[in-house]
């Protein structure tokens, strides 16, 4: 409710004159302070309906992948069916050229794209904010170095040294989810040294840079704050996106390679079939896209929840 | 402005040469293209030997390094050496697929841009509307869409469309297989239609996808300065809705997104791998994928070092937009 005033605060611009004043003594009340504010969005983000309902799919699809081998017990190497058997109930999906059940390939394959979609959003953002907060605020020599390395690491297309190094390496899940992730931090960081850069003109830091506010304090407690709705949209689109680019590896057969399998390795060997066989195409395709589906919404859910300078907010 | 231009220009010089050096070493840690002869039956270590002695694979990585780079500079980017393969040139063949694949893209990123931007800061300034849900939603749809699906989906009911107006006694219009060899010929309603043909599928399924990250991008920005203080002000000083979304909003609102369509022109010209695959195109992406599958390292060499000079040069593109988007950000 904006007539709340709890929610309706002047947001972490208001901050700074408690932090830069409590820089050297005020941890107890700044932990108080962090408490307060992430029950605040988390009350927020479950007033968000649809976030709500997103994040109650996407952990459905977590129970689906983790949880599922318990209930589903036909093995996923089984090949003793015959191949491209419609469905019926011993396999309610049907089989697959090879006779595997495709239920249980749906089953292993959701569980490692959302490994490696977690894996590869949360490594890159992290490293991607640090660098390019750093190179944002800092300027100078840091920047240039940061945002020359980065560049480097752009010049070279993410897809293609992706499947250059699973050709090299080896197909599994975590190798895919390592190469992927250490080709998606340079988004975000570059996206964050944007940011910065037209963040750290601002009055507000300037106030805490000259109460003597040290370079860690001033990105972690003013700057990333500021810009966690960009952040927050970052994370989620890259969960999302690192589902999207595996399956695009995997379509052109340099992504995840058996035994080991994922959404979009069961995608790109089924997708002949989306005229005779139409399920062995939309049953991959609905999971896929109601995951990435899923995660953005939590990140709109988020976003909303995180920016107390949304004040536009309805009844 | 100029001067900071050269300066870029020349500090990309060292960045793409310590890159070549990187994705020599990739390349060549990556796998050997002999690899497969070796494997097979009744092939002596001598004739592996002699090969590699023909093609200099038996020199150290160095050397090899150093021929390629001098051979590079003067315009020489050598021979696709993958076995099995016409011994073509990698120059031509980089730049026959670059042309190929650039005629997709720029229309298709052209397109994704305007309507993204559009509506993006309509979504914003009517959030909550049902405009805004519809272009919300559709946008997260679209971009929860593996683009091999929306390819794929494409390909099913293109052909079927086909199959319709072929039943109706009309030419087949959509390519779905691959563009037509020749280019387009009779007369100019008929060139259009084969142009749009070719075009339409393949430009959809990528228009679709960088649209919805520009409107979401744009959305998201719009939103936060439409929310910031300034802005608050300039209503405050009872400027007009129009002016204060255009002139104030707007602008700053694009900062965010500059950063994005420099991130995504480079994405675009190996993002097309997939759209290529499923429609058939003989661009860069199936040049990628044809040499990596062989494991042909100077055409791999010749593919990296293109992509990365377009990278260098979009980058610049936006980083000099920051500076004419917010006059705060100088670039001297």
């Amino acid at each position: 409710m904006p007539s709340d005033p709890a929610l309706n605060p002047m947001g972490p611009t208001a901050l700074p004159t408690a932090g830069g004043v409590a820089v050297a003594s005020g941890s107890e009340f700044d932990a108080s302070k962090a408490r307060k504010q992430s029950t605040l969005i988390i009350r927020r983000f479950f007033r968000h309906r649809l976030a709500v309902t997103a994040l109650v799919v996407f952990l459905l699809i977590c129970l689906f992948g983790f949880l599922g081998p318990l209930f589903w017990t036909i093995p996923v190497e089984d090949t003793s069916s015959r191949g491209y058997l419609p469905p019926s109930g011993a396999h309610p999906l049907g089989t697959i050229q090879t006779g595997k059940d495709m239920l249980a390939q749906l089953i292993v394959g959701t569980r490692l794209s959302v490994q490696i979609a977690l894996v590869v959003a949360v490594g890159s953002t992290l490293v991607g904010v640090v660098l390019g907060a750093l190179a944002g605020y800092l300027r100078g020599a840091t920047d240039s170095v940061i945002s020359r390395f980065t560049d480097l690491m752009l010049i070279i297309p993410q897809i293609a040294v992706a499947a250059i190094l699973v050709r090299a390496l080896s197909g599994s899940w975590y190798t895919v989810a390592f190469i992927l992730a250490a080709f998606a931090w340079m988004q975000i960081a570059r996206i964050t040294r944007g940011e910065t850069l037209s963040l750290a003109q601002r009055e507000f830091i300037e106030a805490a840079r000259a109460s003597g506010a040290k370079t860690g304090w001033i990105i972690f407690r003013h700057l990333v704050p500021n810009m966690i709705g960009t952040i927050t949209v970052n994370t989620t689109l890259a969960v999302a996106t690192a589902v999207l680019s595996e399956a695009a590896l995997s379509f052109i057969g340099l992504g995840v390679q058996p035994p080991d399998t994922s959404l979009g390795l069961i995608i790109s060997e089924n997708y002949s079939q989306i005229t005779n066989r139409p399920w062995l195409f939309w049953g991959p395709f609905v999971i896929i896209v109601l995951l990435s589906l899923a995660v953005n919404f939590i990140g709109d859910g988020l976003r909303d929840a995180f920016d107390p300078r949304q004040t536009k907010v309805r009844a | 402005m100029i001067r900071y231009i050269i300066r870029r220009l020349l500090i990309s010089i060292p960045i793409l040469a310590i890159g070549s050096i990187l994705a020599f070493f990739l390349v060549a840690a990556a796998g050997n293209p002999l690899a497969e002869l070796k494997a097979k039956p009744g092939v002596t270590p001598q004739q592996i030997h002699d090969l590699e002695a023909s093609l200099g694979l038996d020199q150290p990585i160095i050397v090899r390094y150093w021929k390629w780079l001098v051979g590079f500079l003067q315009g020489d980017w050598g021979q696709s050496i993958a076995l099995g393969q016409a011994k073509v040139d990698i120059f031509s063949s980089v730049m026959r697929a670059l042309w190929i694949t650039a005629r997709l893209v720029v229309g298709a990123e052209l397109l994704a841009i305007v309507l993204g931007v559009a509506v993006g800061v309509l979504a914003a300034v009517k959030q909550y509307s049902i405009f805004d849900y519809l272009a919300t939603s559709s946008a997260f749809l679209m971009f929860s869409m593996p683009i091999v699906c929306v390819a794929v989906i494409l390909k099913t009911y293109g052909i079927r469309f086909n199959n319709l107006l072929q039943s109706m006694g009309m030419d087949r219009w959509l390519s779905t297989v691959s563009p037509a060899a020749g280019g387009f010929h009779g007369s100019f309603g008929e060139q259009l239609f084969q142009y749009t043909g070719t075009y339409l599928l393949p430009t959809l399924s990528l228009t679709l996808i960088s649209f919805a990250a520009y409107s979401r991008f744009q959305r998201a920005s719009m939103l936060e300065t439409l929310n910031s203080d300034y802005v608050r002000t300039a209503r405050a000083k009872g400027i007009s809705q129009r002016r204060v979304i255009f002139r104030h909003a707007f602008r700053n609102a694009l900062i965010p997104v500059s950063t994005l369509f420099s991130l995504n022109a480079a994405a675009l010209f190996s993002g097309a791998i997939i759209t290529e695959t499923v429609f058939g195109w003989k661009g860069m992406g199936n040049l990628l994928v044809q040499s990596i599958r062989t494991f042909d390292p100077y055409m791999l060499m010749g593919w990296l070092m293109v992509t990365a000079t377009l990278v260098i040069l979009f980058n610049l593109v936006a980083d000099i937009m920051y500076g004419i988007l917010d006059p705060r950000i100088r670039l001297a």
